[in-house]
């Protein structure tokens, strides 16, 4: 069967700011609205959205993390997904323990496409799916903000630094969503009921032979340098003077 | 000894103005020794260009016709290799070096350190995590390499060295993946300053309206020498090119001054211009939160004030 793969972040959600706790150990959680990061729901979209042209039959949700990641999978089942595989985890996982998971799950799984955030806006690396691209030996198309697939290639558009690139991917590839891809569906209720039968199974890290490893030790969180506040001009005149003291205009 | 390996980015004909500035980051690591790679399907200017900047010690090139487009699947495999030799594997924060340091971390087995915007020691560095509202210091274990890619707001430019370094054309056995093709790029390429490295930057968001009002604001940056930058809302709306997003999906960016006018001062767009010296916000909402952080505030109407300006700084 063909397939999608799509990667289901748990994250703070973005309308949430975050605060350092006083001891530097890390950011305060609890208590805090989750969501799926909204770069994996603009993936999920885009997996739907080539299911329903016909490209592929099956579209997979994957999260790694703890027990509670299983809401933001229901959430995905509900906006469409087929099943969702949670591989269940207290420990943190750095992106490249992150990616060989997603690796032996492609191995597992041999999807057309695996598509993935091009980053979780809580640590903003931006790094798992290119390393997944590595692991896995497969082209990568990043930052993509327009997909199409004709036979056995991709034709992806990307959003890089000069503009638009577009690459020629043979497939099965690994793609990274940015913003302008799609505008997600909403989940409609009658889903939400329906998406409480669909399939989601549980594994650990190590039935996919990977143990979590530490390569980046946190030492301590901070609180950014806050700017201190400024002065109010009152028309355009006053505006061009205070740019002219700072030497600025 | 710490032999820091930074990948060149580049257009085929010149070095991008951000290797200076991981230059500089690397200068940072104790006892470092810095070599600049260049992957192009003709090195020559850009190797030049990468000798003269101060502190570089060597610039390797690898030839091949694949590299006369970026392609990280290209350059990954080949990369990897020369980086057996190195200790620390730098790129820059950019598009270029986001798509292609983690593929080479990968390859490596090493862990990536993104956005790097200090050097601590050879194995102590910080990065901003959650839209820049925290900021974290990493310790990568030992024995480990250390990838990274460098926030390039976070450094200065390195200057130009009185003697270049020396040049030296490498093999590498890796072929470059042929899985990944380069068709086309597309830039609304102008003559303005570069949005990641210009001095002055003028900004516009959603309140701009529509993609001709966003002329009154090219106007005054050409006025000013300033580059162009827009909100996501108003990329989104298509009133500004994609490439002119400013924030912590766009990009970050440290000019001397940033004026912004009709940006609300959401987190994700702050994150983008933490680092500007001075920044202007004109606003027709008194309350709006990027006055919060602005260093001149001016409560009004753009509409008004950008032909203000452009006639009074005349
Ligand atoms: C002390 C400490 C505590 C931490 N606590 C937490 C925490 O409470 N919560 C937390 O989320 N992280 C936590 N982390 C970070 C975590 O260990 C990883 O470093 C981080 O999640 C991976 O980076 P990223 O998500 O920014 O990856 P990116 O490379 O930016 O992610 C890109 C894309 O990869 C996919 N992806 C990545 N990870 C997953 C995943 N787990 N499941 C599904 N898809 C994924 C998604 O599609 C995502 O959009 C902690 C780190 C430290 C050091
Ligand atoms: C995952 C994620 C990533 C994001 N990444 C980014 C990013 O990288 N960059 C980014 O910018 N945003 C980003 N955003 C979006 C961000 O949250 C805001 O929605 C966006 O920045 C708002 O843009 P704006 O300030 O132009 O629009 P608005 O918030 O609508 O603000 C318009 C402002 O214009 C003012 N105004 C209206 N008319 C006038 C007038 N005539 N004169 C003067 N002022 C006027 C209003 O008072 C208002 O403050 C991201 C969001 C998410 C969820």
């Amino acid at each position: 069967m063909k397939r999608i793969l799509v990667a289901i972040k748990r994250v703070v959600d973005y309308n949430v700011r975050i605060r350092v706790k006083p001891d530097g150990s890390g950011v305060i959680t609890d208590g805090v609205k989750m969501s799926i990061n909204p770069f994996d729901e603009i993936a999920l979209e885009e997996a739907l959205r080539l299911k329903e042209k016909g490209i592929v039959e099956e579209v997979l949700a994957v999260s790694i993390g703890p027990a509670d990641c299983q809401q933001q999978l229901r959430t995905a089942l509900a906006m469409g997904a087929d099943r969702a595989i949670l591989v269940q985890t207290d420990a943190v996982i750095e992106p490249l323990d992150a990616a060989r998971i997603f690796r032996a799950l492609c191995e597992r799984e041999s999807p057309l496409l695996a598509i993935l955030g091009k980053q979780a806006i809580d640590d903003d690396c931006s790094q798992t799916g290119q390393m997944l691209a590595a692991l896995w030996g497969r082209p990568q198309a990043t930052f993509a903000s327009k997909v199409e697939i004709n036979g056995e290639v991709a034709r992806v558009t990307r959003e890089v630094d000069a503009g638009l690139e577009t690459i020629e991917v043979d497939l099965p590839a690994v793609i990274t969503t940015d913003l302008r891809l799609n505008e997600p569906r909403y989940v409609k209720l009658p889903d939400i009921m329906k998406a409480k039968k669909k399939p989601l199974d549980t594994l650990e890290p190590g039935a996919l032979g990977v143990t979590p490893v530490e390569r980046l030790k946190p030492v301590k969180f901070e609180p950014p340098p806050v700017r201190s506040k400024g002065v109010m001009v009152k028309d355009t005149q006053e505006l061009i003077d205070a740019l002219r003291r700072k030497g600025l205009a | 000894m710490n032999r820091i390996l930074i990948v060149a980015e580049h257009d085929g004909s010149r070095l991008n103005p951000a290797i200076a500035k991981c230059v500089t980051c690397a200068r940072g690591i104790p006892d470092a020794e810095i070599t600049v790679a260049v992957f192009a399907a003709d090195p020559s200017a850009v190797a030049a260009d990468a000798a003269a900047v101060a502190g570089v010690d060597r610039v390797v090139t690898v030839t091949h016709p694949i590299h006369a487009n970026a392609l990280a699947a290209a350059i990954a495999p080949q990369l990897t290799e020369l980086a057996a030799a190195y200790t620390h594997v730098f790129g820059p924060s950019t598009t270029f070096g986001k798509d292609l340091m983690p593929r080479v971390a990968a390859l490596l087995e090493a862990p990536q350190v993104s956005d790097l915007m200090a050097v601590e020691s050879a194995t102590r560095f910080r990065r901003p995590i959650y839209a820049s509202n925290a900021i974290t210091t990493v310790e990568t274990v030992a024995g480990s390499k250390v990838v990274a890619t460098i926030r390039i707001a976070s450094f200065e430019a390195a200057g130009v060295s009185v003697a270049p370094a020396p040049i030296e054309a490498t093999t590498v056995a890796a072929l470059p993946a042929t899985h990944t093709r380069f068709i086309s790029v597309s830039s609304a390429r102008s003559d303005r300053p570069d949005l990641q490295t210009a001095a002055k930057v003028v900004s516009g968001g959603r309140a701009l309206a529509s993609a001709d009002n966003f002329g009154i604001l090219f106007k005054l940056a050409d006025k000013m020498g300033a580059a162009v930058g827009a909100s996501r809302a108003a990329v989104d709306a298509g009133y500004a090119a994609n490439d002119m997003q400013v924030g912590q999906t766009g990009k970050i960016i440290a000019p001397e001054l940033y004026l912004a006018f009709g940006i609300s001062g959401a987190i994700q767009h702050l994150t983008g211009i933490k680092d500007a010296k001075t920044i202007v916000a004109i606003n027709k909402d008194p309350e709006a939160p990027i006055f919060e952080v602005a260093d001149i505030g001016l409560v009004g109407d753009l509409f008004q004030v950008v032909p203000e300006l452009e006639r009074l700084l005349g």
